[in-house]
Parts: C-alpha cells; sequence; structure tokens
C-alpha cells in the first residue's frame, strides 16, 4: 500500500525519475551510513534470524554428526510426537494456568500503585514510595529465588509466622499446591513498583483542565477517576497488555526452573522448562525446537488476536 | 504516547478539601507505607542476618529487625571462597565489555534508523520490530551459538546478546526526536556520520543513553541462564551461576554437619546475597530521574 502511495508522489511531482533511479541516487547518498549499519545488520542476522533459520530443525530428525544440511526431513513427525506425548497436556495446561493466573492478579497492581502515588500529596514521600518500590526490579532472579526459599522454608520467616494461625509447618516450595501463589507474589513484589512508572509518567501527562472542567461539572474524586483518569490510561493500559499478552506463554521461565523441583513438576512444568529439559539435557534436539515453535507460534498468535480485539474495542493497539 | 515536553502539573492548588478526601489520602499513605514495609522487609531481613552472629542466626525465628551480636564472620568466610572471587571478576569483565559493546552498537543502530530520509531503512526497521514478537526460541539460538564454537567461552554471554531490541528502540525514538537540522547541519560542515554520532547525536541523547546502559549492565550483572547453558568450566562461571549454586542447588542439600563453616552456612548465604546485590543497587539511584524517559511505551510502537 505504502508502496504505491510512494509511486504515484514521485509520478506527480517528478515524472521522469524511475524507481531505479531513486534507488541509485539513495545509495550513493547514504552508502556510507548504511555501511555504518553492517555490524548491526549482522547481528540480527546471525542471532535473531539465524535461530528462526534453525527452526527448520523442527521439521527433520537432527543429527549434530550430519550437520544441519544432511539430517534427514521427517515432516511433522515431531510434532505429532509432541501433540501425542502424556506431556503435552501438562505443560500445556500448566502454561496457560500460570499465565492466566499472572495476567489475572500481576498486570493490573502496577496501575493501581500508580493511582496511587499520584493521589498522594506530599511529593517528598511520593518520591520515597517509588524510590523504595523500584528496588526489587534491579535484584537478580536468582537471589530473589532464593530470598523466597529462605522466607517460606520450614523455619522459614513467613512459615513460623502463620504457623501462629495453626498453619503447618513445610517447606512450602516442595509442596505443589503453594507453587502458584508463591510464583506470582513474588513476582508482584519484583515488578510492582516498575511496571508502575509507565503508568505515572501517562498520569503526568493527562491535561489538568480536563480535571477542572470536570470539578467545574460537578464531579467528584471518584467520578474524575472514571472518566478522566481511565480513559486517558487506557491507550497505555492496552499496549501493555498486548505486550504482557506476548510474554505470557514464555512464562517466567528463568524463575520456574530456579524455582521447581520434581515434587512440583506437575503444576510447574511449562512448555519453555520441558523445551529446556528435552533439549538441552537430553539433546532431542529437533523434538525440542518443534515444542519451542509450537509455543513460538501461539505466542505470535495470541499477541495478533489482542492487538486485533483491542483495535476493534477501543481503536488503538500496536500496529 | 504523545507525552513529548508535557510538562509536570500539578493538579490542585485549592486548599480546602472534603473530609472524604482527607479519609482517602490517609488510607493512601497508609497503604504505600505498607507497601514499601513488604518490599524493605525481606532485603533488610537478609542484610541483617548477614551482620549477625552464626549461632544466633541458627536459633532465629522470624524476621531480622537488627543484627543480633554484630559480626563480620560471614563476609570472612566469603571472600576466602575461590568461586565468589573469580565469579566477581567475571562478571565485572562481562559487565564492562559486554556493555561497552551494547552502547556502541546500539547508538550506531539507532542513528542509522532514525535517520528517515534513507530508503532502506525503513526495512532495516522492519526486520528490526520483527523480531520483537517471534524468535527462533532457546534451541536454535544454542545450536547457532555452538556452531560458532563459542560455547565454552565468556564471548557467549557478549556477542549473542549485543543488541537488545526493545533497548534500540528506546534509542532510536530519542535520537529521532532531535531535530534533524542538527545533524544535517553537522554533515554540510563536513563531519562524517561517525562524527555526527558520537559528537552531536550522541551528547544530545546523554539521558537516554545513560538509563540504557544501567539496562544493559543490570542486564549483564544479573543474567545465569546463558551462563549456565554455554560456559562448561567453573573458573568462567560469572557470579550469578556460582550463587545458584551456593543458594538453591545447595538449599536441600544444607543438612547436617555441626562445624564451624556448617554452622555459619545460612549466614555465608546471606552475606553472598548482600555482596552480590550492593553493587547495583548503588548505582540506580543517581539514574532514576532518567527511568521516566527510558521506559516510554511509545518507544514501543515501531
Amino acid at each position: 500500500m505504502k508502496r504505491k502511495g510512494q509511486a504515484t508522489v514521485s509520478d506527480v511531482t517528478v515524472p521522469t525519475v524511475s524507481r531505479g533511479y531513486l534507488w541509485k541516487k539513495d545509495w550513493q547518498r547514504n552508502k556510507t551510513l548504511y555501511a555504518l549499519f553492517i555490524p548491526v545488520l549482522v547481528f540480527y542476522i546471525v542471532f535473531q534470524y539465524g535461530p528462526m533459520m534453525g527452526l527448520i530443525i523442527s521439521f527433520k530428525e537432527y543429527k549434530p554428526s550430519k550437520g544441519f544440511f544432511k539430517s534427514p526431513w521427517v515432516g511433522l513427525k515431531n510434532f505429532k510426537d509432541f501433540f501425542t506425548n502424556p506431556f503435552f497436556k501438562r505443560v500445556l495446561l500448566n502454561t496457560i494456568k500460570i499465565s492466566v493466573t499472572n495476567l489475572i492478579f500481576s498486570f493490573p497492581m502496577p496501575i493501581i500503585l500508580a493511582l496511587l502515588i499520584s493521589e498522594l500529596r506530599s511529593k517528598a514521600y511520593s518520591r520515597i514510595v517509588q524510590t523504595i518500590s523500584y528496588i526489587p526490579h534491579f535484584i537478580s532472579i536468582v537471589v530473589i529465588v532464593s530470598i523466597m526459599m529462605d522466607l517460606t522454608s520450614r523455619d522459614g520467616a513467613i512459615v513460623s509466622f502463620l504457623s501462629h494461625f495453626g498453619f503447618k509447618k513445610v517447606t512450602m516450595l516442595n509442596e505443589p499446591k503453594y507453587f502458584l501463589p508463591l510464583y506470582v507474589i513474588s513476582g508482584i513484589w519484583q515488578n510492582i513498583g516498575w511496571n508502575s512508572i509507565i503508568y505515572l509518567s501517562a498520569l503526568l501527562a493527562i491535561d489538568a483542565e480536563l480535571y477542572e472542567a470536570a470539578k467545574i461539572d460537578g464531579a467528584g474524586k471518584f467520578r474524575q477517576l472514571t472518566s478522566v483518569t481511565l480513559p486517558c490510561l487506557l491507550p497505555t493500559i492496552v499496549v501493555m497488555l498486548i505486550l504482557q499478552v506476548g510474554k505470557s506463554f514464555n512464562v517466567g521461565y528463568e524463575k520456574i526452573l530456579l524455582m521447581y523441583n520434581p515434587l512440583t513438576y506437575e503444576v510447574a512444568d511449562v512448555i519453555s522448562t520441558y523445551v529446556y529439559r528435552e533439549g538441552l539435557l537430553n539433546m532431542n534436539w529437533s523434538y525440542s525446537t518443534a515444542v519451542g515453535l509450537f509455543n513460538s507460534v501461539v505466542s505470535f498468535a495470541l499477541v495478533w488476536a489482542t492487538n486485533k480485539i483491542s483495535q476493534k474495542v477501543s481503536g488503538s493497539g500496536l500496529w | 504516547m504523545k507525552n513529548k515536553n508535557t510538562s509536570v502539573v500539578i493538579k490542585s492548588k485549592k486548599v480546602k478539601r472534603s473530609v472524604g478526601e482527607n479519609i482517602f489520602q490517609i488510607v493512601n499513605i497508609v497503604l504505600c507505607g505498607l507497601l514499601c514495609l513488604a518490599i524493605l522487609l525481606p532485603v533488610l531481613n537478609i542484610v541483617f542476618a548477614s551482620f549477625s552472629d552464626p549461632v544466633e542466626v541458627m536459633k532465629h525465628q522470624g524476621l531480622f529487625l537488627r543484627p543480633i551480636k554484630p559480626t563480620l564472620v560471614a563476609y570472612q568466610y566469603v571472600a576466602k571462597n575461590p568461586n565468589i572471587v573469580t565469579g566477581y571478576m567475571n562478571t565485572i569483565f562481562i559487565v564492562v565489555v559486554g556493555t561497552s559493546l551494547n552502547i556502541v552498537l546500539t547508538l550506531i543502530g539507532a542513528y542509522v534508523l532514525s535517520r528517515k530520509n534513507a530508503m532502506l531503512v525503513k526495512f532495516f526497521t522492519l526486520m528490526i520490530v520483527f523480531t520483537m514478537y517471534f524468535q527462533g526460541g532457546t534451541i536454535p539460538f544454542y545450536l547457532v551459538v555452538h556452531s560458532l564454537k563459542l560455547t565454552g567461552k565468556v564471548w557467549s554471554l557478549i556477542f549473542p546478546v549485543a543488541i537488545n531490541t526493545f533497548n534500540l528502540i528506546v534509542m532510536r525514538t530519542a535520537m529521532a526526536s532531535v531535530p534533524d537540522s542538527l545533524p544535517e547541519s553537522a554533515m554540510i560542515d563536513g563531519a562524517g556520520h561517525v562524527r555526527t554520532l558520537f559528537s552531536i547525536m550522541a551528547p544530545l541523547t546523554k539521558a537516554t543513553i545513560a538509563v540504557i546502559t544501567l539496562y544493559y549492565a543490570v542486564y549483564h550483572w544479573n543474567s545465569w541462564f546463558n551462563a549456565m547453558i554455554f560456559l562448561r568450566k567453573k573458573s568462567q562461571y560469572p557470579l550469578q551461576l556460582i550463587l545458584r549454586e551456593i543458594l538453591i542447588q545447595d538449599e536441600t542439600a544444607s543438612t547436617g554437619g555441626i562445624d564451624a563453616l556448617a554452622m555459619a552456612s545460612d549466614t555465608i548465604k546471606y552475606a553472598t546475597i548482600v555482596v552480590a546485590t550492593v553493587p547495583i543497587l548503588c548505582i540506580y539511584p543517581f539514574l532514576q530521574r532518567y527511568f521516566v524517559k527510558g521506559v516510554m511505551v511509545g518507544a514501543v510502537k515501531g
């Protein structure tokens, strides 16, 4: 569509020049610029598009000894193997369960925090709250998981506190039923402050005149929230939601790898941790690539669908 | 979003406030205070416990609200642990070299992508933004790095992550907001693209550069997964991977044994956490005021 538009514009303004001429002119003018870009281009071709090409091995029976090209084609065998594998149901359901729960509970938290911080009258206090709430974002996931393990172990602070209320003294991370709550809560703990920044900046950008007008029309605080603040925040919320949905099928597998153990596999094992175990530990290269491709395709489809829906519903989206 | 150049607006200057508003304000202050406590207590607990006497740490139940019988004994063990020392050195190397490469490539990429009048730029942008939504995945990524003979080398933690697309787009947005006349007049004065980038564009976007430098440095400091899959020798391990061995894999095994080291093991863990986390926490407050600029979503909308 754009290409057509461009052609007509150039046809109208300079009717004699051809596209080839334009490209040649562009090349002469910008070749040093393009030369500068080569290292970036090489990075993207090798480390981003290289793995995408590598996805081809999910249709092959890849053997490192035979190499990428000589390994035999097997069609959809790897995908069939995955869909008929008893693990398929488990990892798919866990992925959906963990990502949906996470989305429902984690996503609104930073929005609420941003609204609260923006309503604080004392600027100094609001700065302190912000500074403190950003801290966990900078702590590594290894440390976060180990802090969580320490607090929720048999003698940990959280367990001994809860034991006053009749809670059984157990190592919580060895119990399947506590895995999901701990995963979600620690995620909120780590990200609530950092993710609120984006909403805070969107809140600051709302025109004060809108609030003035709402007040003159007799709107109270709550009415201002529903009629001014939230509509103005909506585009930001939508974009963040789409991005979050896109990430959701790649649920924080680094964190799960650190958190889970054979006792909790049944609730904690997700597609990406399964890919890691099958591929890098068991060296089923083609099979695990097929599983990974399934995961990538589903997350891409989710982003595309969310984007479509949000364009229909709210008129704003990613593209 | 379209919030460029919007000045910070103070919402209401009215002095008179209703009772309801005052109650809400108090509730709000309390809620924010509770959140701060919930965030700080687990962190301070680790810090205080690391300075406490190992015997007290074993006996103690609940959170540490202050160090008990303060001592540095755990830190002495940490300093003597050769793995932690080499891990520290490896991590510092990766952070310094990796982040430098990140910044140079990101600046170059952002500069080129912000030159809208070059015809190939649109194609480059599309090609780069696409990688944000679709990726090859872990296994092909591993195989690519492996086939380049990078596995087992520290460079496997640097080259394959030489550019983060999100940071690149943020940087490009910052450069695109510089008026075109500035780089153009530099070019007319005879400066080449490299010179224009580093002496005109970079100084004008230094706030954003500061933020993405922090992002990259934090990423390198905290990452462990690539190191786990690419590295073979313990002498190459970065700090986080050493931490994982000490803190998480040991977690179930460290029961039993009553010698001094075993008794101090919990305290040593706490001290290790502090040693590994403090450096990164020290730099971020200085950059905090730039964060809002850095995380603009508007940037994502290619």
